[in-house]
C-alpha cells in the first residue's frame, strides 16, 4: 500500500537522523582530547561548564577552548610530574537545570579535580552546591554576582558562601558603580534608563548601577524589564522614550542587547546603550548592526592586547587553530585554568588519586599568586580576584576600542 | 502621544501574529487539525530568505534584493509544509484526531533541531563539508538589512513609523486582499469552501479533496514565509526558536478568533497584539511591563472564550475557508 511506505520511509527517515544526531553529540563531547604527556601518567581532569550550544555558545565555546589551550600549555611543560591534564566539557545551555546535569556528571567522575565555569551568575547558583559537596575546585572566568562568594547580604554582611568557589573577575557590586561613575562624571549624562532581563546577573548588575547612580546625583528617568524570551522590544522602547534618557543602561547579556540597541536606533530613541561584560563580545557587534557605534560596555581587567603575557596567549590561541574566537571571557578562563594547574601543583605532588587532592587543591587554591595575563592573579577571603581593573568599552564602526582602564577604590 | 506609538507598535506585532494565525485557521478549518508545527514553518521561511541573501546577494543591501528573498522564503517553506503534509499527516488522515496532533509536535521539533545542526552542517557531522558557507544557526543569525527599510522611518506628529513595520502591516492588508479574492472567487477558492463544509459531499462533487489539502497548506505557508520576512526584517536577527513562542501566539490570535475562520484570525492576531501592546505602555504598577504583557494576552483570551466559546468570529461559518 502506498501510504503504508510513506509511514516506513518517513519513520526511518526520522530514525536516521536521530541517529546521527546522536553520533554527532557524541563526536562533540570528543573535543576534550588533550594529548601530551607520557602514557603512564596518573589522569588528572579540569572540567569546564559553560553554554556550548544556544545562544551564548560564542562565550561558552571561547571559554573551553582557552582552558584547553592552558591544559595542553601545562601537558607540554609537564608542569605537574607524574600527571596528565585532561580537559572535560559540560554544556550548560546557559540554563541552570541543564548546568546542574553538567555539574553532576562531572562530580561522579573521580578524576575530575576543579571545573572552570560557569559563564552565568544563574548556572553558578545551581552549579555551587553540587561542585561543593564533591570538594571541586571551582573558578569561573565569568560570574560577576556579588552573592556568589560573599552571601546573600553581600552588602551588609558579608560571608563566605562555598569554600571551594573562586572567580578570575570582578563582581558586579564593583562593575555596576564603575560604570555608573563612568556615565555620570566622566560622560556627563544625567538622566539614564535602566533595562533588565529578570536574570541573576542583569537584575544585580543595573541595581548596582542605580545605586551609585542617583547617590552621584544622576536621575533614573524609567526602569523597565524585557522578557529575554522575546524578539521584539517595541513596546517597551516607545515606554521609555518619552522620558528622553540621555543613555540606556542594559543588564543582560548580548543577544538581548543587540537586538535591543538596533530597535532602539530604529525606533527614533537615538542614544547609546551601555551594558556589562556580559555585552562585551564580537557578537554583538554583528547583531546589533549599522547604528551601534557609541555603544559602551564595561569589561574586567585591562584590554587585553595592552598587557605583553596577553599577546602571547592570543599568539598561541591563534596557532592552537580553534574555530571559535577566545571572545570576552577567554583569557579570564585561561588565567582560571592557570590557577587551579598552580594549585595542583601542590595537591597533586603527593596524592595518590586524583579524587584524593580535591580537598587539597581546594585549600591551595587560596595561596594562589601569579601574573597571568589579565594581571596579577590572586583570592581573596571570599575566593573573588583581588584585582580591581576595569575598562570602558565603546563601539567604533566594526570593533570595541577601549576609552577608560581604571582601578576601581 | 505614546498611545498613538503603542497602537502602531501593537497593529506591527499584531499584523505578524494574524499572518502567522491563517495558516493555523486554514488548515484547521478543512482537516480539523491544529499543526503546531506551522510555527516552524515561519522559521524556515525567515531563514529561507536569510539563504536566498547569502547565496546570491551576499553584501547587498538595495531594496530590488527584497522581492527575491521573499520568493526564497516562499519556496522554502511552502516545499517544507507540502513535504510535511505529504509524509506526515496524509498517512493519518484517518488516524483518530490525536495522533496527528502528536506528530505535529514532533515534526515541530523535528524541525527546530535540524535548522539547529543542519544550518552549516548538511550533512549532520558525517563531514565538514558546508559548500555555501552559511553561519551557525545553534545561536541569533544576523538578518541583513535592506536600503530604504531597516533603521529607516517617518517621523508622523513625533510617532516613529518604521519602515519595517509598513512593510509588515502592508504585507497583512495585501496577503488578506488576496486571500479574499482566492477563496470567494476563484474555482479553487471556491472548493476549499466546499471541502471545509463537508469533505465527503465535496468529493462526491468530484472535487480532488487531497488536492485542496494541499492547497491549504500552501497558503499557510505563504503568509508565514512573508511573516518571517517581515520579522526578520523589523529585530534584524533570527534563531532557529523563534518559531516556538511565535506560533504559540498565532495559534491564540486563531482561536481568540474563532479558529476555521480566516478573517477571526485576522482580528484575533491584530487584537493580541494590541492588547500585549496596550499592556506593557499602560497598565501602570507590579502587573504592568513587560514581564506581564503575556498574562494579559492570555486573560483576554479566556475572557473571551467564556463569553463567547466559538472565538469572536468563530460562528459566521459562510467564511470559512
Amino acid at each position: 500500500m502506498p501510504q503504508r511506505s510513506v509511514v516506513a520511509v518517513g519513520a526511518s527517515l526520522l530514525v536516521a537522523s536521530l541517529a546521527l544526531a546522536g553520533c554527532g553529540t557524541r563526536g562533540g563531547d570528543d573535543d576534550g582530547e588533550t594529548g601530551g604527556g607520557s602514557s603512564d601518567n596518573k589522569v588528572a581532569k579540569i572540567g569546564v561548564i559553560s553554554p556550548l550550544s544556544q545562544d551564548l555558545a560564542a562565550l561558552g565555546l571561547g571559554i573551553k577552548n582557552s582552558v584547553d589551550l592552558a591544559i595542553k600549555q601545562a601537558n607540554e611543560s609537564n608542569a605537574i610530574p607524574g600527571w596528565t591534564l585532561e580537559l572535560e566539557a559540560g554544556d550548560d545551555q546557559a540554563s541552570p537545570d541543564v548546568g546542574k546535569n553538567a555539574a553532576t556528571n562531572l562530580a561522579s567522575d573521580a578524576e575530575v579535580v576543579a571545573v572552570v565555569g560557569t559563564l552565568n551568575s544563574s548556572v553558578a547558583q545551581t552549579v555551587q552546591p553540587v561542585l561543593a559537596s564533591a570538594n571541586i575546585t571551582m573558578v569561573s572566568p565569568a560570574n560577576t554576582n556579588p552573592a556568589l562568594t560573599q552571601g546573600a547580604d553581600f552588602a551588609t554582611a558579608p560571608e563566605r558562601a562555598y569554600p571551594n568557589y573562586f572567580r578570575t573577575c570582578t563582581t558586579d557590586s564593583i562593575q555596576g558603580p564603575f560604570a555608573a561613575r563612568y556615565v555620570f562624571e566622566k560622560a556627563g549624562i544625567k538622566e539614564i534608563a535602566t533595562v533588565h532581563d529578570k536574570k541573576t546577573y542583569g537584575q544585580g548588575l543595573v541595581d548596582a548601577f542605580t545605586q551609585e547612580y542617583t547617590k552621584l546625583g544622576g536621575k533614573v528617568v524609567a526602569a523597565e524589564t524585557i522578557n529575554p524570551d522575546d524578539d521584539k522590544y517595541d513596546a517597551v522602547i516607545s515606554k521609555i522614550k518619552p522620558s528622553k534618557p540621555g543613555l540606556v543602561y542594559y543588564g543582560g547579556e548580548f543577544p538581548q542587547a543587540a537586538p535591543f540597541s538596533q530597535q532602539m536606533k530604529a525606533a527614533g530613541l537615538n542614544v547609546p546603550l551601555m551594558g556589562g561584560d556580559g555585552i562585551f563580545s564580537g557578537e554583538y557587534l554583528k547583531l546589533a548592526g549599522d547604528n551601534a557605534s557609541g555603544d559602551l560596555s564595561t569589561s574586567v581587567g585591562a584590554p587585553i592586547d595592552s598587557l605583553d603575557s596577553a599577546k602571547d596567549f592570543v599568539a598561541a590561541y591563534e596557532e592552537a587553530g580553534y574555530k571559535e574566537s577566545y571572545d570576552a571571557y577567554g583569557a579570564y578562563a585561561y588565567d582560571a585554568a592557570n590557577a587551579i594547574i598552580e594549585a595542583l601543583k601542590t595537591s597533586l605532588a603527593d596524592a595518590e588519586t586524583a579524587e584524593d587532592a580535591r580537598q587539597a587543591t581546594v585549600e591551595a587554591m587560596s595561596g594562589v599568586s601569579f601574573d597571568g595575563i589579565t594581571g596579577a592573579v590572586a583570592f581573596d577571603e571570599y575566593g573573588d580576584t583581588t584585582s580591581k581593573v576595569l575598562t570602558v568599552n565603546e563601539v567604533d564602526g566594526e570593533e570595541w576600542k577601549p576609552v577608560n582602564t581604571e582601578e576601581f577604590n | 502621544m505614546e498611545f498613538a506609538q503603542q497602537l502602531v507598535n501593537g497593529l506591527t506585532l499584531g499584523s505578524l501574529y494574524a499572518l502567522i494565525a491563517v495558516g493555523y485557521t486554514v488548515v484547521y478549518g478543512i482537516i480539523q487539525l491544529i499543526n503546531f508545527a506551522h510555527g516552524e514553518i515561519f522559521m524556515i521561511g525567515a531563514f529561507g530568505a536569510l539563504s536566498t541573501w547569502l547565496l546570491f546577494f551576499d553584501g547587498q543591501t538595495s531594496i530590488w534584493v527584497l522581492p527575491v528573498m521573499i520568493v526564497g522564503a516562499v519556496a522554502c517553506s511552502v516545499l517544507v509544509a507540502v513535504l510535511m503534509e505529504r509524509i506526515a499527516y496524509r498517512p493519518l488522515r484517518k488516524a483518530p484526531r490525536l495522533a496527528p496532533l502528536i506528530t505535529a509536535i514532533g515534526i515541530s521539533v523535528f524541525l527546530q533541531e535540524l535548522v539547529r545542526i543542519g544550518y552549516n552542517d548538511p550533512t549532520l557531522f558525517l563531514s565538514d563539508w558546508n559548500p555555501f558557507g552559511f553561519p551557525s544557526a545553534a545561536q541569533k543569525v544576523p538578518f541583513p538589512q535592506i536600503d530604504h527599510i531597516s533603521n529607516e522611518f517617518w517621523n508622523v506628529g513625533g510617532v516613529i513609523i518604521q519602515r519595517s513595520t509598513v512593510f509588515t502591516i502592508g504585507a497583512l492588508l495585501i496577503c488578506a486582499a488576496g486571500l479574499f479574492y482566492f477563496v470567494s472567487r476563484t474555482k479553487t477558492g471556491r472548493a476549499m469552501q466546499a471541502v471545509s463544509q463537508d469533505p465527503d459531499t465535496a468529493r462526491l462533487m468530484g472535487i480532488n479533496v487531497d488536492r485542496i489539502i494541499v492547497v491549504a497548506f500552501v497558503i499557510g505557508a505563504t503568509l508565514a514565509a512573508i511573516a518571517g520576512v517581515a520579522q526578520g526584517l523589523q529585530v534584524t536577527n533570527i534563531n532557529f526558536k523563534m518559531g516556538f513562542l511565535a506560533g504559540l501566539k498565532a495559534f491564540t490570535a486563531a482561536v481568540l478568533g474563532g479558529i476555521g475562520n480566516v478573517w477571526g484570525a485576522v482580528l484575533g492576531g491584530l487584537t493580541l497584539g494590541l492588547v500585549e501592546a496596550m499592556a506593557v505602555g499602560f497598565i501602570p504598577g507590579t502587573f504592568g511591563g513587560s514581564p506581564w504583557k503575556d498574562v494579559w494576552a492570555f486573560a483576554i483570551l479566556i475572557i473571551v472564550l467564556v463569553f463567547r466559546p466559538q472565538g469572536l468570529l468563530g460562528a459566521k461559518v459562510v467564511d470559512r475557508a
